[in-house]
């Protein structure tokens, strides 16, 4: 345990230093953070570890593929490369002067950047770990769990019966390949991101749109003539009122969603805000004494980062396990019309 | 605000990895794992009701074993009651048997000393009538022995014969 310690000790530090400006020029810890929860064509490890990834792009419907590499020289400057540039995390159409040229239209990115490369070991990781439980409960059948079978299986149970059964009531079943994958994509994501030198994927807006999209989906789809009932015509309140009421449980759609979405992104994005920050003050301080200080705050925000990993997991489950059970709940409307206060119980 | 703009690359890349990671995950992880985990419940479940029913059951068969000692018992207590029900009445009878051949006895015995004592009776009256007729005739002869105490006699007899 004390050499796991040091050993995380010794990573957070080599992370620290690996971004500080040896290069010369001011350290910009504005610059320097956004650089690191941002997505990027390579994935920089260390100084001199860098792992350059394919770049993809679809201009004018044709296809372009090269390694990122080609952007860097020898100094690790951009340059531009076959009338494509970087600038700002961006690939744009270079124009003759190596400046992003007037004209961007029908340029898709679709490269294999840090993030997607990042969301792919996470999915090997994913197959890894749960065809192997899967595979256990094969051989081990109707015995006790064992190793990580044991781990995984009261998470499991817990997503069963504290989430879906609880929230959705008798048709969790269906729900449940989404919710658990869900769970666990968000989970090893974001414990991924927390890693030295991980990716910010699960702090990415982008990631979290599509999770978000998925269940507004599976909500919307799965609603039942109750749920509709509650948007077009909610019981207990005037006709005259439907002008208003429509529109705002229209809205309330894409909210609950929506939250969804920012919730997981501005929590993971904070928090890697946050440790970068403790290790910028040994920089703008330029002092080594700050040093200690730094990583004893930065190793406590870890902790609560891995505690924040798990949580984030749990709420973004929990709460989609609570929209469906909205959509899919059995409606009481004789009931409903003593309350009449329009929420999804 | 580029933190904030989605890019339509990671866009594209989740969501197709996202969607093939649910599918993949359904098909051979969830899939089994959630079957594994409901049957091995419901083996649970079932090993579970079928000890408490084999308690139940051990209890029904406590019961009946107490019941059939009970009835044991009391049969026990029954025979136990009618052997010595027999027994006294058979000394009851016993008794009022000997008690009534003693008394007929007794009986037999008084009647017999009666008789006895009747013939005892009689034979010394006869003794006594013999007697004295003997003693009668000797006291008779004595005074007869002289003609004019006859003569005496004679006319007594004949003065108390009353001739009507």
């Amino acid at each position: 345990m004390k050499k796991l310690f040091i050993l995380l000790f010794s990573f957070l530090t080599i992370t620290a230093y690996a971004e500080a400006p040896v290069e010369g020029g001011e350290f910009k810890p504005g610059d320097m953070i956004t650089h690191h929860i941002a997505d990027d064509y390579n994935w920089h490890f260390a100084d001199g570890v860098t792992l350059y990834l394919p770049v993809i792009l679809i201009d004018n419907g044709q296809p372009q593929v090269f390694s990122s590499s080609n952007f860097y020289d020898e100094n690790h400057e951009l340059v531009p490369y076959n009338g494509y540039m970087v600038s700002h995390g961006h690939i744009y159409r270079a124009d003759a002067n190596g400046q992003p040229a007037a004209d961007q239209s029908s340029l898709i990115d679709i490269s294999i950047t840090k993030n997607v490369a990042s969301l792919f070991l996470s999915v090997a990781l994913l197959f890894a770990v749960f065809f192997t439980i899967a595979g256990s409960y094969k051989t081990n059948q109707g015995k006790a769990p064992r190793g990580i079978q044991s781990f995984f299986e009261p998470i499991i149970i817990f997503i069963r019966d504290e989430i879906a059964k609880a929230n959705i009531g008798p048709k969790y079943e269906r729900y449940m390949p989404y919710l658990l994958t869900v769970f666990f994509f968000i989970w090893f994501n974001n414990l991924l991101g927390l890693m030295p030198g991980g990716a910010n994927l699960t702090g990415n807006i982008a990631v979290t749109l599509v999770l978000a999209t998925l269940t507004l989906l599976i909500t919307v789809f799965s609603g039942n003539k109750g749920y509709w009932k509650h948007i077009f015509a909610t019981p207990g309140v005037p006709v005259w009122l439907a002008p208003i009421m429509i529109p705002v449980e229209l809205i309330g759609i894409i909210t609950k969603p929506f939250s969804l979405m920012v919730r997981l992104f501005a929590n993971i994005t904070a928090g890697h805000i946050i440790i970068l920050s403790l290790f910028s003050l040994i920089f703008i301080f330029q002092s080594i004494a700050v040093g200690p200080l730094s990583v004893a705050f930065a190793t406590f925000m870890n902790f609560l980062e891995l505690f924040v990993a798990l949580l984030q997991a749990y709420i973004f489950t929990l709460l989609s396990a609570m929209y469906f059970g909205g959509a899919v709940e059995e409606h009481d409307h004789v009931g409903d019309h003593g309350h009449g206060d329009g929420t999804h119980h | 605000m580029e933190l904030v703009t989605p890019g339509i690359g990671l866009i594209f890349w989740q969501t197709v990895t996202f969607v093939i990671v649910l599918f993949l995950l359904s098909k051979f992880a969830w899939k089994p794992i959630m079957t594994a985990l409901h049957e091995r419940e419901a083996s649970i479940e079932n090993a579970l009701s079928a000890a408490e029913k084999a308690k139940l059951e051990m209890q029904g068969l406590k019961a009946e074993n107490e019941k059939l000692l009970a009835e044991a018992r009391m049969e026990r207590d029954k025979i136990l009651k009618e052997a010595s029900d027999a027994g006294n009445a058979l000394i009851e009878t016993a008794k009022q048997k000997a008690n009534e051949e003693g008394g007929r006895m007794i009986a037999q015995a008084r009647e017999s000393i009666e008789n006895e004592k009747r013939a005892a009776i009689t034979e010394v009256k006869n003794m006594a009538a013999a007697l004295s007729v003997d003693i009668a005739e000797r006291i008779l002869r004595k005074e007869l022995s002289n003609p004019q105490a006859q003569q005496e006699l004679a006319k007594d007899y004949i003065n108390e014969v009353t001739l009507n």
